[in-house]
């Protein structure tokens, strides 16, 4: 597309990007400030994580976006048609063909490997934020390691409801060292960032913070000894394709209290579907 | 014979034209409890403040001592080591409960947020001592997961003293603890610092306007006027015989009352 530069932002910005990337990478889990800019989108759809994907495109890249698991929602639509005009590139909605994984809230179900990235956007990169509303208090309970506020929170959470309640956004150690907010994935999805081969990048556009996991690098969620972390997920198996290792999305289906669960990640779920007509046809 | 825990040497700090400390020498011994009284603005809170390393002084020095027996001075560390001492070996009790407790946490939660901060991982054992020091500062524990803005004036002053007290500090610094709380509540709570210190063997560093709570609680007291120590030394001996006439007149215009 002409009167763009590739992939929409200037060679200075992405520069610019990168550094804070490599300090992000280097640091795992810290919080990277950077210069974010004014993006042809709303704060909150993304802004952050479009930087770093820009910043990190390359012409031989091949994207895919989600939004909550799924390929086919306007904010995923429009990203990937995004970068499809002003980059030129590839796109794709298969996880395994992918080589960059912008993700809004999910991480797809197939697992990632060493050659592919995935791209966080984050609303609010501090994890401590809601209980300490200083920046400047909870920057230096980063820098000594602090976190025994964060715990104060989860005892809260079992001496209300007699189990830690966090759903989303489950505050993770990266590390061992940073406490890091995984961005609003669900409490299911947490598991798949420890150890993954995949690079794993986050972007913060309103907040102005980009921070990172490098491959293979330990990350466990907070938890107490005697309440340690448990993984939640309905109990139902996929209404379309069956799975009962998936996250499910629950979708209404009429006013009679019909329901449908579902697989939130479209394309796990369709290549599910598509290798069970391949069974059925064979048999 | 054993060592100073804390002692410090020629305090100064003034605020623009105005001493807060000029020339100020102080030392604690273990398990003691040191008042420091004196009118409004003589400098007593600022003491406070230097001694616990909350603010730097302009000269002199504060050393403390640790389990050790390493003497360190205050001023000198490095941040992350005197914010754990802060957690840990030391204590703060505020004139105003509000300044140090969390009011969005529940009771419980207060009470095991420095066991929490100093690496508790266990939420039964965390639970256990919260309950444990509820009880010790008279606070029912039916009400460990009330939050505190439902809890009286005094009963805020004990959950403080709970959450300082719940990691065993060997030092706790308080500042009129019983500010703001009337007379029949002060006197329950006196009773109670004075018995949890005594049995805990902490000392104490105690700042307070109102020579009563110094004669109640107190080994040694020190007299603090326009920023200096007019007159130190065993409690019943400064109170029963004041030499210098700012004691006197301190003194005798409380037994007048």
């Amino acid at each position: 597309m002409s009167g763009y530069n590739f992939a929409y932002l200037d060679e200075q910005t992405k520069r610019m990007i990168r550094r804070a990337i490599l300090k992000a990478v280097a640091i795992p889990g810290h919080q990277v400030p950077f210069g974010g800019r004014e993006m042809p989108l709303p704060y909150g759809w993304g802004t952050g994580g479009i930087q770093v994907t820009a910043a990190i495109l390359g012409p031989s890249d091949v994207l895919k976006v989600i939004d909550q698991g799924a390929d086919d929602t306007t904010n995923a639509v429009s990203i990937r048609r995004f970068f499809a005009r002003t980059a030129g590139i590839e796109t794709t909605t298969h996880t395994a063909d992918a080589s960059v994984i912008q993700t809004r809230h999910r991480i797809p179900e197939t697992p990632l490997r060493a050659d592919q990235i995935i791209v966080y956007q984050v609303p609010l990169p501090e994890p401590l934020a809601k209980l300490e509303q200083s920046r400047a208090e909870t920057r230096q309970m980063h820098a000594l390691a602090e976190y025994g506020l964060m715990h104060v929170k989860l005892y809260e959470d079992i001496a209300r409801y007699g189990h830690i309640s966090i759903s989303y956004d489950y505050p993770v150690m990266v590390n061992g060292r940073y406490l890091m907010s995984p961005s609003p994935i669900p409490a299911f999805d947490t598991p798949k960032m420890h150890r993954m081969a995949a690079l794993q990048l986050f972007g913060a556009g309103r907040e102005k913070r980009i921070y990172a996991i490098p491959p293979h690098t330990d990350v466990k969620p907070l938890d107490f000894d005697d309440h340690p972390f448990r993984l939640t997920r309905a109990p139902q198996a996929c209404g379309l394709c069956g799975a009962r290792d998936s996250y499910l999305d629950e979708v209404v289906m009429d006013d009679r209290g019909g329901r449908l669960f579902v697989c939130s990640d479209t394309d796990y779920c369709a290549g599910r579907q598509s290798m069970r007509q391949d069974e059925d046809a064979a048999a | 014979m054993s060592e100073h825990l804390l002692s410090a040497t020629g305090l100064h700090l003034s605020f623009g034209a105005i001493w807060a400390l000029d020339g100020v020498d102080a030392t604690l011994w273990p398990g003691e409890i040191l008042a420091v009284v004196g009118e409004s603005g003589s400098g007593k809170t600022t003491l406070l403040h230097v001694l616990s390393g909350r603010s730097a002084p302009d000269a002199g020095l504060v050393a403390y001592r640790d389990t050790e027996g390493v003497a360190h001075n205050v001023h000198a560390m490095p941040a992350p080591q005197l914010r754990a001492l802060h957690r840990s070996d030391w204590g703060f009790v505020h004139q105003n409960p509000r300044d140090a407790l969390r009011m969005e946490v529940s009771a419980g939660g207060n009470v095991g947020e420095r066991l929490m901060a100093q690496g508790a991982r266990h939420y039964g054992v965390i639970r256990e001592s919260a309950i444990d020091w509820l009880r010790q500062v008279e606070i029912s524990p039916s009400r460990i997961d009330d939050m505190p803005h439902t809890f009286s004036g005094g009963m805020l002053q004990r959950l403080q003293i709970a959450r300082t007290l719940a990691t065993h500090p060997r030092l706790v610094f308080m500042d009129e603890p019983t500010g703001g709380l009337d007379v029949s509540v002060q006197a329950r709570l006196l009773d109670l610092i004075r018995t949890l210190v005594a049995r805990l063997g902490i000392a104490v560093v105690l700042v307070t306007h109102d020579i009563a709570v110094a004669r109640l609680l107190a080994d040694r007291i020190l007299v603090m006027r326009h920023g200096r120590v007019v007159e130190g030394g065993l409690t019943d001996q400064v109170l029963d015989d004041p030499q210098h006439p700012y004691t006197q007149l301190l003194v005798s215009s409380v037994l007048q009352a």
